[in-house]
């Protein structure tokens, strides 16, 4: 056996890993290091990047407009987490004790609409909402509404769309982390005098929390630069650290702040996943695959 | 609670959260076979819309464009995902953990610093935005899916096949495509269907690499439905949704496969 695997040894780590490394390198450490690099540069006059060192980039982030771009971002993150974790741990709870031949038929169920492509899935709401969509055009004909209600471009649209979006990301891991819970655990809290609240509150949320954990980084990360359901929902009142990076980049062609805005969430998530690790302690259950 | 009770709660909430879900994927489904162009009232079957995008110059060039990228990106982040899901596998070497780091980042980071970071990598090599860099960027965001996939599937893969084929005198070459490759062909194929439907969907990261002339499908609906609501929007996003459901199922089905 040792014979076997020194030969493997010889040669095989390269030609099985150079390519993954060097593509790695250059199309994703190379790229990063770049924005960082950028986000401490000046802006040129026609939209060029001028090679002087300064910090004017993330000072001019401490401008009240801006922090409020950055709260309002993280309060619509955070709101599309609580109520993708309110509406999901129920659900996930149900399909980890529906009967196992059909436990796998109800989560493939789920995984569909994550499979499908998210810029329809926010058109489709569009069509529900707007003015003149679905929902007005039939509560109008029943005379529910005399008059058609406005439910897109605001706030609330953006939430719908991204709980709708990223909806699967929470399912999965408090699936995984509740189908696990042995159930003679509460059995022995409900025999010990528990009620099921109780039980619920002291042995199934505890031994869950991994799963809650893993499934809001799973939800908050990616709503932050899910630029195009604010363009499309939120019309123009409602502008995201995410439309911003973007507009920086295409309209206003400030390289370095925008770089610098990404910078932002590079920590956010840096700073998120390490809590997650030092809280939770293993990687294991954040693979939702 | 009591039992009969919990399991009809469950039934009733579930249900109600498969409706959320699939409700208005269906609407959107329906109303592209409506008559009407208004897209609220349903007045009667037509294909008509569908025949209108196949007159649309526009979309029949996204849609070139779209299966271009994900063939080449597909083959290429899985022939290197494969091989490194293989040597990371096998090999215990110095800054392993290191490249575990590289392959969790495109996972974890909001796509759209990945987005940003490739657009100033490209214009600052001076590499002219269109397919090329499509590409380059599908392949960069595919690998880390294509590696877990393939790994999971080494984790249940008896080593002493190869060292049985090896002692009889195959050499490495041979032993991997004789021996190891059939049997974690199953994990590639669904690493490549995983490959294949994360660039037929990408919208966030294909927007800020594409060039003007290399619109794929899903960017091609994003600025379609920036002019407005339209019933051709719903037929093209009817082609693109079965498409990639088709391609995601069978991925699954194989998933679910070898993990029994």
């Amino acid at each position: 056996m040792l014979s076997a695997t020194g030969r493997w040894l010889t040669g095989g780590p390269l030609w099985t890993l150079s390519p993954v490394i060097i593509f790695m390198v250059t199309f994703l450490a190379l790229p990063l290091l770049l924005v960082i690099l950028v986000s401490f540069f000046k802006r040129g006059t026609y939209g060029d990047i001028n090679y002087v060192f300064t910090l004017e980039n993330y000072i001019r982030m401490m401008d009240p407009l801006y922090l409020k771009i950055l709260w309002v971002s993280l309060v619509i993150s955070l709101a599309t987490t609580v109520v993708c974790l309110l509406l999901g741990y129920p659900f996930a709870y149900f399909i980890a004790r529906a009967p196992k031949k059909f436990r796998l038929l109800l989560l493939m169920l789920i995984v569909v609409p994550f499979w499908t492509n998210s810029l329809v899935r926010t058109y489709a709401w569009i069509i529900l909402l707007r003015t003149e969509g679905v929902i007005n055009t039939y509560l109008m004909q029943l005379g529910i509404i005399h008059q058609p209600l406005t439910m897109l471009y605001n706030q609330g649209s953006v939430l719908v769309g991204l709980v709708y979006t990223l909806f699967p990301f929470m399912i999965l891991p408090l699936y995984a982390s509740i189908e696990k819970l042995d159930s003679s655990y509460l059995e022995a809290a409900g025999d010990l005098g528990a009620t099921p609240w109780q039980a619920f509150l002291r042995v199934t949320l505890p031994l869950t929390m991994p799963g809650i954990i893993a499934g809001s980084l799973l939800v908050f990360i990616p709503t932050l630069g899910y630029f195009f359901i604010p363009d499309l929902m939120g019309g123009s009142k409602t502008m995201l650290i995410s439309n911003l990076i973007k507009n920086q980049f295409l309209t206003a062609r400030d390289w370095p702040f925008g770089s610098a805005l990404s910078i932002i969430l590079i920590v956010i998530t840096l700073v998120l996943i390490y809590a997650y690790i030092r809280v939770v302690g293993s990687k294991k259950d954040t693979e939702v695959f | 609670m009591n039992s009969a009770v919990f399991r009809w709660t469950s039934m009733v909430y579930s249900f109600l959260i498969y409706l959320f879900l699939y409700v208005p994927i269906l609407i959107l489904i329906v109303f592209s076979f409506n008559d009407s162009k208004l897209n609220a009232v349903w007045t009667g079957f037509t294909l008509k819309w569908y025949g209108k995008l196949l007159q649309n110059q526009g979309v029949l060039e996204a849609t070139k464009n779209s299966l271009y990228v994900a063939f080449f990106s597909t083959v290429i982040s899985t022939m290197i995902g494969t091989l490194a899901a293989v040597g990371m596998y096998r090999y215990s070497f110095k800054g392993k953990s290191v490249l575990d780091g590289l392959l969790y980042i495109p996972v974890v980071i909001p796509e759209i610093v990945l987005g940003v970071a490739l657009l100033a990598f490209f214009v600052m090599i001076k590499m002219p935005l269109g397919l090329l860099t499509l590409v380059l960027a599908h392949i960069t965001f595919s690998i880390p899916f294509v590696v877990v996939v393939v790994k999971a599937r080494l984790e249940g893969f008896d080593r002493s096949l190869e060292e049985a084929a090896m002692d009889l005198g195959a050499n490495q070459l041979q032993t991997f495509l004789k021996i190891t490759f059939p049997v974690i062909f199953p994990g590639i194929l669904a690493g490549a269907l995983m490959a294949l439907t994360l660039s037929l969907d990408d919208v966030i990261i294909s927007f800020f690499v594409a060039g003007p002339s290399s619109t794929t499908l899903p960017l091609k609906v994003f600025s379609m439905v920036k002019f407005g609501v339209s019933p051709e929007i719903n037929a093209l996003s009817t082609i693109l949704l079965l498409f990639v459901i088709t391609i995601a199922v069978t991925a699954e089905k194989l998933r679910i496969k070898q993990e029994k």
